[in-house]
C-alpha cells in the first residue's frame, strides 16, 4: 500500500491549484454547451492540458502522454473547487475516444479538434423504440446505393440532436448476418435532407432527448467507422470505460460536503438539520457508502497503473453502485429539507447548492440510461461471478 | 502508486488460508462450537507468525502492520475461524504498546500465543444498566458485561472514563459466568469484579482509542471474510442446485440477487484496506475511518448473510450446511465494540458535525 503519487506530482498538484486560483472566475456556471464563456473556457482548459489532454496536437489535443495520476489530480482540484470541467456531451466523452482508437486518419483530421472546441456537437443515435436493453437488434437500416449510405429507420431517447451538428448512429446493414454482426457504425451531418426531430420533454420538465426519424438520409460511403458490419465492436470499445465515468466517487465526495455544510446552515424549529440524529444517521451511512466507492475507485486506479494487480469486480460495478448511490444521496437531501426540499426552477427559496430535485431525477435518469440496473446486474452475474446465461428464447414469426 | 496488497501480503493470505482450510474446516468449527477447544488452532496460528503479528521484534514479535492484521482478520472470517486473535494478538498489544509502559514480559507471552487476553470494554462504549465498573487505589469493582474472548489468562478492562486496567484471570475476587450468545464461533463471558486486583495501563484515553479504532478495523475485516464466504458459497449452490430442469443460477432472480451482493461487497475490499492502512500512516483520517468502515461492514455484511441463506433455500435454513455459523458471526460483529448507528455517531463527533 503505497498512497502517495511521489514529489514530480505534488508540484503538478500545485500548478493545477494555481491556475484554478488565477482562472477559476472565468469558468462558465451553467451546462450551456453553445455559449462563448463555455467555449472559451474550453479553449483555455485545452491550451493547459487540463481537459483532451491526450488528445494529440495535430488533432487539437494537448498531446501528453497519458498518466492516469496527473488525470486523477486534475479531476481532483477541479472537483474540490466545485469548477467547470470543460464542455462534455457525447461527441466529446464517446466518439472523440471511438475515433482515436478505431478512426481513419482523415476522420480524426476532420472531427476531433472541432468536437473538442465545441465547434461541432454531436448525439448518439443507438436506441431505437424496439430497442433499448437489447440494443443489438436494432432495425434501422443503411443500404449501399452507389458511393452512398441510404439510411432508413427511426432512433429514440436522443440526446441533444435538437441542437447537434452531426450523429454517430448504429444502423443494420448486413441483414442476412447474426444480429450482433450485422451493424456499422455511421457518422452524418443531422442537416442532412430526410431527417426530422421531435423533442421529447423529459422528467425534469426539459426536452433534451428526442425521437428521431431518418427516411432516404444520404451520406457519402466512407463515414463509416471501422468495418462495415463491426459496428458492435466499434461501438462496445469505449462503452465499458464510459461506464466507469457516470457516477465518479469525488463528485459524489464533493456532493456530500455540499449537503452537510446545507444541513449545518439551514434551521427547522431553530435547530440545525444536522443536529437531527435521525437526518445525521442517514447522511453518515451515506458519507460511509461514498467513502467505499472512493476506495474503490482508488483501487481502479491501481490496478490500471500496476499491471498484474487484479481489480476484481471493482470496475464492473461502478456504474450500478454509483448511480444508486448518488440518486439515494440527492433523496436524502430532499428529505431533510422538508417541504423547502421540493423547490424547483426559478423557487426563491431553492438553495444556492442547485437543485436537488434535479439532481435527483437527473440520476434516476442515468440508472436507466447506459445500460440500466438490471442489465448491470446480469453483467455483474454472469461476466463477474460466471454464472450462466437465460435461455434463449426464440421469437416465433 | 499503490493501491492493494504487496506480494509478502498476498503470501501472508495464502498461508493463513491454507492453515485454515486444513486446520479450522467447518467440521472443526463445528466440533468447537460444541463445545470444543480453540488451542490447536490458536497454537498452529502461532506457529505462523498470526500471535506476533503486531508485536514489536524486540519482544518476540514480528512488527507487522494493522493492514496485515486485517488480512488474518479477513481470513479468520471467511472460515468462521475460533481463536483469540481480536484480543490477544490485536487488542490487547495494541494498548500495551501504546501504553508506552513496561509490558515487555505480557508481549513477549503474547507474541509466543501463551498468554491469552480478553476484551471488556463494553462500558466504556455504552455502559448498559446493570454494569459499570469502580476502581479505587488500585481495587476494582462492579460488571463488565459481555467480555470477548472469554477464555483467557487476563481480561483488559476500561470503564466508563476510558481508561484502562489488566486484571488477572487467577484473581479470587474474579467471577467468571460464560454467557451464551447466538455466535458459537467465539465466547463471550460477563465478568463480576469483587475487590480484584487492577493494573492500571493506561488512564490517557487515546491508548483506549487506538485498541478500539483497530479492533473496530479487525471486526469489519471479519466481515468482510465472512460476507465473501457466504457470497462464494451462494454462487456455487446456485450452479449446482437444479430446478425446474435448470441450475437456479440461471434464474435472474437468484442472479440478481448474487449480482447485488457482489456489487456491495467489492468496494468493502477497498474500504477495509484503506482503514487499515490509514491506523499507521493517515492518524488524520483513521478514526473516523474506522467508524464507517466497521458500519459500512455490518450493513452489507447484515444483507448478504440474509440473501445468501435465501439462495440456498429450505438448506440454507438448516444446520446441516452450517452456513448459520457465518449468519451469527456478521451479527456478531455487528453488535462489538459498538453498532452501526452508534459507530456512525462517533463518526459525526469526530467530524466536528455534532458536540
Ligand atoms: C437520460 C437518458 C438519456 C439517454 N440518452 C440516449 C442517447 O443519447 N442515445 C441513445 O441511443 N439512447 C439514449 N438513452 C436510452 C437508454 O440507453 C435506454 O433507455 C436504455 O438502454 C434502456 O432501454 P429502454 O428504455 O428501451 O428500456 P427497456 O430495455 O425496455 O427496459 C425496461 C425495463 O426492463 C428491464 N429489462 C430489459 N431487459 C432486461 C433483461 N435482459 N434483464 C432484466 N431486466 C431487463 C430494464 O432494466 C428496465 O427496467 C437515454 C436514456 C436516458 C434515460
Amino acid at each position: 500500500m503505497d498512497l502517495s503519487f511521489g514529489s514530480e506530482y505534488d508540484e503538478f498538484r500545485v500548478e493545477v491549484q494555481s491556475f484554478l486560483a488565477n482562472n477559476a472566475h472565468k469558468a462558465p456556471k451553467g451546462n450551456d454547451l453553445r455559449g462563448q464563456t463555455a467555449k472559451d473556457w474550453q479553449k483555455l482548459l485545452i491550451e493547459n492540458g487540463y481537459t483532451a489532454r491526450t488528445i494529440p496536437k495535430e488533432f487539437g489535443g494537448f498531446g501528453a502522454e497519458p498518466d492516469i495520476l496527473k488525470s486523477r489530480i486534475i479531476a481532483e482540484e477541479f472537483s474540490n473547487l466545485r469548477v467547470n470541467t470543460g464542455l462534455g456531451g457525447q461527441g466529446i466523452s464517446m466518439l472523440v475516444p471511438t475515433l482515436l482508437e478505431m478512426g481513419t486518419q482523415e476522420q480524426k483530421e476532420q472531427f476531433i479538434r472541432p468536437t473538442i472546441h465545441g465547434e461541432m456537437i454531436w448525439c448518439q443515435g443507438y436506441s431505437e423504440p424496439g430497442a433499448g436493453s437489447d440494443l443489438a437488434s436494432l432495425t434501422t437500416s443503411a443500404v449501399l446505393d452507389g458511393d452512398e449510405w441510404v439510411v432508413n429507420g427511426q432512433k429514440i431517447w436522443t440526446s441533444t440532436a435538437h441542437i447537434a451538428d452531426w450523429i454517430f448512429c448504429l444502423v443494420r446493414t448486413e441483414p442476412d448476418a447474426p444480429k450482433h454482426k450485422g451493424i456499422s457504425f455511421l457518422l452524418f451531418d443531422m442537416k442532412t435532407p430526410g431527417i426530422e426531430i421531435r423533442p421529447l420533454v423529459d422528467m425534469t420538465g426539459a426536452a433534451n432527448f428526442n425521437e428521431t426519424f431518418y427516411t432516404d438520409v444520404r451520406l457519402p460511403k466512407h463515414q463509416i467507422v471501422g468495418e462495415r458490419g463491426q459496428g458492435w465492436q466499434v461501438a462496445n470499445a469505449i462503452l465499458g470505460h464510459e461506464r466507469e465515468t457516470l457516477a465518479p466517487a469525488n463528485t459524489a465526495q464533493t456532493r456530500i460536503n455540499t449537503l452537510i455544510e446545507l444541513m449545518k446552515a439551514d434551521t427547522a424549529d431553530g435547530e440545525r438539520l444536522i443536529d437531527n440524529p435521525v437526518y445525521r444517521d442517514r447522511l453518515m451511512k451515506i458519507q460511509g457508502h461514498v467513502m467505499a466507492m472512493r476506495f474503490n475507485e482508488l483501487r481502479v486506479l491501481s490496478a490500471r497503473l500496476n499491471p498484474g494487480q487484479d481489480a476484481g469486480l471493482s470496475r464492473m460495478i461502478t456504474k450500478l453502485e454509483g448511480t444508486e448511490l448518488r440518486h439515494e444521496l440527492e433523496g436524502l437531501a430532499i428529505d431533510v429539507m422538508g417541504e423547502i426540499g421540493l423547490a424547483y426552477e426559478d423557487n426563491p427559496h431553492l438553495r444556492n447548492t442547485g437543485s436537488w430535485q434535479r439532481e435527483y431525477m437527473y440520476y434516476l435518469g442515468l440508472i436507466i440510461g447506459g445500460g440500466t440496473s438490471q442489465i448491470q446486474k446480469n453483467i455483474i452475474s454472469e461476466r463477474g461471478l460466471d454464472m450462466p446465461r437465460e435461455p434463449k428464447i426464440e421469437k416465433s414469426r | 502508486m499503490q493501491f492493494g496488497l504487496s506480494e509478502e501480503q498476498i503470501l501472508l493470505q495464502d498461508n493463513v488460508k491454507r492453515f485454515l482450510n486444513d486446520n479450522a474446516s467447518l467440521d472443526q468449527v463445528r466440533k468447537y462450537a460444541e463445545g470444543g477447544s480453540d488451542a490447536d488452532v490458536w497454537a498452529g496460528l502461532a506457529e505462523l507468525g498470526v500471535a506476533a503479528i503486531l508485536i514489536p521484534e524486540e519482544h518476540g514479535g514480528i512488527g507487522m502492520t494493522p493492514l496485515d492484521a486485517a488480512i488474518v482478520a479477513e481470513c479468520l472470517g471467511n472460515n468462521v475461524a475460533p481463536g483469540p486473535f481480536l484480543g490477544s494478538a490485536v487488542m490487547a498489544p495494541t494498548a500495551l504498546i501504546a501504553s508506552g509502559g513496561d509490558h515487555g514480559e505480557m508481549l513477549a507471552q503474547l507474541a509466543a500465543g501463551t498468554h491469552r487476553v480478553g476484551i471488556a470494554f463494553g462500558e466504556a462504549i455504552k455502559r448498559r444498566n446493570n454494569a459499570g465498573i469502580q476502581v479505587s487505589n488500585g481495587i476494582m469493582n462492579g460488571t463488565s458485561l459481555f467480555a470477548f474472548d472469554a477464555i483467557a489468562d487476563s481480561y483488559l478492562v476500561a470503564d466508563q472514563n476510558k481508561h484502562l486496567y489488566m486484571v488477572s484471570a487467577d484473581d479470587t475476587g474474579l467471577t467468571r459466568t460464560l454467557l451464551t450468545t447466538v455466535d458459537k464461533t467465539r465466547q463471550t463471558v460477563e465478568l463480576n469484579y469483587k475487590d480484584v486486583t487492577a493494573t492500571c495501563i493506561s488512564t490517557n484515553v487515546s491508548v483506549f482509542e487506538a485498541a478500539l479504532d483497530i479492533g473496530r478495523v479487525m471486526l469489519a475485516a471479519d466481515t468482510l471474510g465472512a460476507s465473501q464466504d457466504m457470497l462464494d458459497q451462494a454462487v456455487d449452490y446456485a450452479k449446482q442446485r437444479e430446478q425446474f430442469n435448470r441450475p437456479i443460477a440461471s434464474f435472474q432472480a437468484v442472479k440478481h440477487m448474487c449480482a447485488e451482493m457482489a456489487a456491495s461487497l467489492e468496494p468493502c475490499r477497498s474500504m477495509v484496506w484503506f482503514a487499515a492502512h490509514a491506523l499507521a500512516d493517515l492518524p488524520d483520517e483513521a478514526r473516523a475511518t474506522a467508524c464507517h468502515t466497521k458500519a459500512h461492514l455490518s450493513e452489507v455484511g447484515k444483507a448478504i448473510a440474509k440473501t445468501s441463506t435465501e439462495v440456498h433455500g429450505g438448506m440454507g435454513f438448516t444446520d446441516l450446511v452450517g452456513l448459520h455459523y457465518w449468519f451469527k458471526r456478521i451479527g456478531a460483529n455487528r453488535q462489538w465494540l459498538g453498532a452501526p448507528e452508534h459507530v456512525r455517531h462517533e463518526a459525526a463527533i469526530l467530524q466536528g458535525l455534532v458536540a
